[in-house]
């Protein structure tokens, strides 16, 4: 574009100025342009966190109701936690035994799901031969199913069926681990998967190439730089075993194998339940927390270190190379 | 490396055992009791070898779900309400994570952490706390008197407290494949729709929408699967009849009566119906990224 250079004509046009990235307007900025400064993109993101966090926090302080009600507050005691001699969590065997039920099965399910997995994973990402598509295909259906279905096959075949291994596993406490495996696994293999594909093949390469066997390059290389992930996904299985209600309750037999989730799902609507059973919900809740904050911690600390061996690792291969 | 190496078939064996014994199996146990017969006990009789599947239940559980069937007003209600819960949970969610994702700044690792928390508290425990504050004497309706609207009966087969609920308890599982999805969208893409003349609300239709659209699938099949077996939600928050899902009829033909015959053919149902929307959502996903190659 020319510049005008007649100085008789002042009142041509300016050169176009560029456009003002934000046009002044009367209009608010914000509503003009919704999506340039999110204010309401924010106070929708915080009011959805209130409306998730606020139940749970007001169910957490009912456990602490002074009277019988879990929806009316009448005052703060500690009653319904070790203050009611036959009610309270402390004191009612009902509370304490789903409580003991619930992580006594989250151990045994951290016990066997979590190594199943964690060979699982790893012979998964590398088996290449026949089988090994089904193999994949397979580990995903519990990912992919309702629980219910699943719940429902456990259930059939454990009733159902009169053949070895299935007539030896009666419902109850083997039922309740077996079920909760099965699930628990797909989770493992997704976790230390990602895990896997993270390091790469560099490390274990390196170890063939210096003579190590397939054997020893996994024991020695491979399976400590998974440590992490391991530690992870048995705290994702303990939160998971602690959680679970459908597979729980569907392989369960009788009140000696009530987990806490079964003791919510058969009293929250019931109306001689006391606040208890808050109580002993927000226990859950707290343990649970710890466990996944722990799988947080241990991811994080981890992370760092092998982030640092890391460079290591990529400075010694630059001098095996040279 | 090593691809052929036996050691990994050795290692994938124990979880593939258990995957055959445990899956494969009981998803056998299925067919067998939904092809087989009842005896007079009205105990199932499954039918294990295919030379002796009667078809009689599966044809009675498939039709009992379409219109005019039996359980017609459980798949009607299972269908709104799955469709009601993946609407407001897209209209909630996506904008929770697109700001967390793409614009909360310093803020981001607080949301995150405070997003992340729903996960772990137990789903019976956020629907007990609902119970509390939606029963008659509740804070919902003391708050709702005060406008002049207490007094309501949410607790007892109200359709909209169940899809209230569902919604309050899948949100976070939608809200978590949609952030990882925006967040994974290459920034420079929308400064070059910027560059190129396009104002933001366009380069959002036209370029984020599109993008995070393969993640807002996976979040929808996140929550559709899972939704389709729910039968708790609806025990807990309604309690009646009149707002029964498939998870509830499954739940009542096999463990409350004497029909798991037709509650296995129901599963069967349930499964078909998955492995439909299922196909449908691989072949989007797969159309799309063939497009995008």
């Amino acid at each position: 574009m020319s510049t005008p250079t007649d100085p008789t004509t002042p009142a041509a046009p300016p050169p176009a100025a560029p456009r003002p990235a934000v046009r002044p307007s009367r209009i608010p900025n914000w509503m003009a342009n919704p999506w340039g400064r999110p204010r309401w993109l924010s106070a929708v993101t915080w009011i959805y966190i209130l409306w998730a966090l606020v139940p749970v926090l007001a169910a957490i302080l009912f456990s602490f109701n002074d009277g019988r009600s879990r929806s009316v507050w009448q005052g703060f005691s500690t009653r319904w936690w070790w203050g009611d001699e036959s009610l309270s969590v402390l004191h009612n065997a009902t509370y304490s035994d789903a409580l003991l039920h619930s992580l006594e099965l989250a151990a045994l399910n951290m016990a066997i799901a979590t190594p199943l997995g964690f060979l699982l994973a790893i012979g998964l990402d590398r088996w290449r031969g026949r089988g090994s598509r089904p193999a994949n295909f397979l580990m995903l259906v519990p990912l992919t199913t309702p629980e219910l279905a699943m719940a429902v096959s456990l259930l059939l075949v454990f009733t159902q069926l009169s053949v070895l291994p299935f007539s030896a596993v009666h419902l109850g406490t083997t039922a309740q681990v077996i079920g909760q495996v099965t699930f628990s696994v797909s989770y493992v293999v997704v976790i230390v998967r990602s895990r896997l594909a993270a390091i790469g093949p560099e490390y274990e390469e390196a170890a063939r190439d210096l003579g190590a066997s397939a054997v020893q390059a996994t024991r020695d290389v491979l399976v400590p730089l998974l440590l992490p992930a391991f530690l992870a996904s048995t705290l994702i299985v303990f939160a998971l075993s602690i959680d679970d209600f459908v597979v729980t309750q569907y392989m369960a037999a009788g009140g000696d194998t009530t987990t806490v989730p079964m003791l919510l799902y058969a009293n929250a609507r019931g109306a001689t339940t006391t606040p208890a059973l808050n109580a002993v919900a927000t226990i859950m809740v707290v343990v649970t927390l710890m466990g996944v904050l722990g799988a947080y911690l241990v991811l994080r600390y981890f992370g760092h270190r092998t982030e640092g061996r890391e460079v290591q690792g990529k400075e010694a291969m630059q001098d095996l190379t040279v | 490396m090593s691809q052929d190496s036996p050691l990994w078939r050795w290692l994938a064996a124990p979880g593939v055992l258990w995957l055959v014994l445990f899956v494969v199996v009981p998803g056998y146990a299925v067919l067998a009791v939904a092809m087989g017969e009842i005896d007079t006990l009205l105990q199932p009789v499954p039918a294990w070898n295919p030379f002796e599947w009667n078809v009689g239940f599966v044809k009675e559980a498939f039709s009992s779900v379409v219109p005019g069937g039996v359980y017609w007003s459980a798949t009607r209600n299972t269908l709104l309400y799955v469709a009601a819960t993946v609407a407001l949970c897209f209209a909630i969610g996506y904008p929770v994570a697109y700001y967390i994702a793409c614009k909360a700044g310093r803020t981001k690792g607080l949301l995150l952490a405070l997003i992340f928390l729903p996960f772990w508290v137990s789903y019976l425990m956020r629907m007990l706390a609902w119970i509390g504050l939606l029963s008659a004497d509740g804070y919902v309706n003391e708050a709702l008197g005060w406008v002049g609207l207490g007094g309501n009966d949410w607790l007892n087969g109200n359709p909209f407290s169940v899809i209230a609920a569902l919604t309050y308890g899948y949100i976070p599982y939608f809200i978590l494949p949609v952030y990882a999805g925006l967040d994974r969208i290459d920034l420079r893409l929308l400064e070059a729709a910027r560059d190129l003349g396009a104002s933001r609300p366009w380069t959002f239709l036209r370029v984020t929408l599109p993008l995070s659209w393969p993640s807002v699938l996976a979040g929808i099949v996140l929550i559709v699967l899972p939704m389709f077996g729910d039968y708790y939600t609806n025990d807990l928050i309604s309690g009646s009849p009149n707002t029964n899902m498939l998870g509830n009829t499954v739940n009542l033909l096999v463990q409350g009566g004497s029909q798991k015959n037709l509650g296995a053919a129901m599963v069967l149902v349930l499964m078909t119906v998955l492995a439909v929307g299922m196909l449908y959502y691989l072949y989007e996903t797969n159309r799309q990224s063939r497009r995008r190659a």
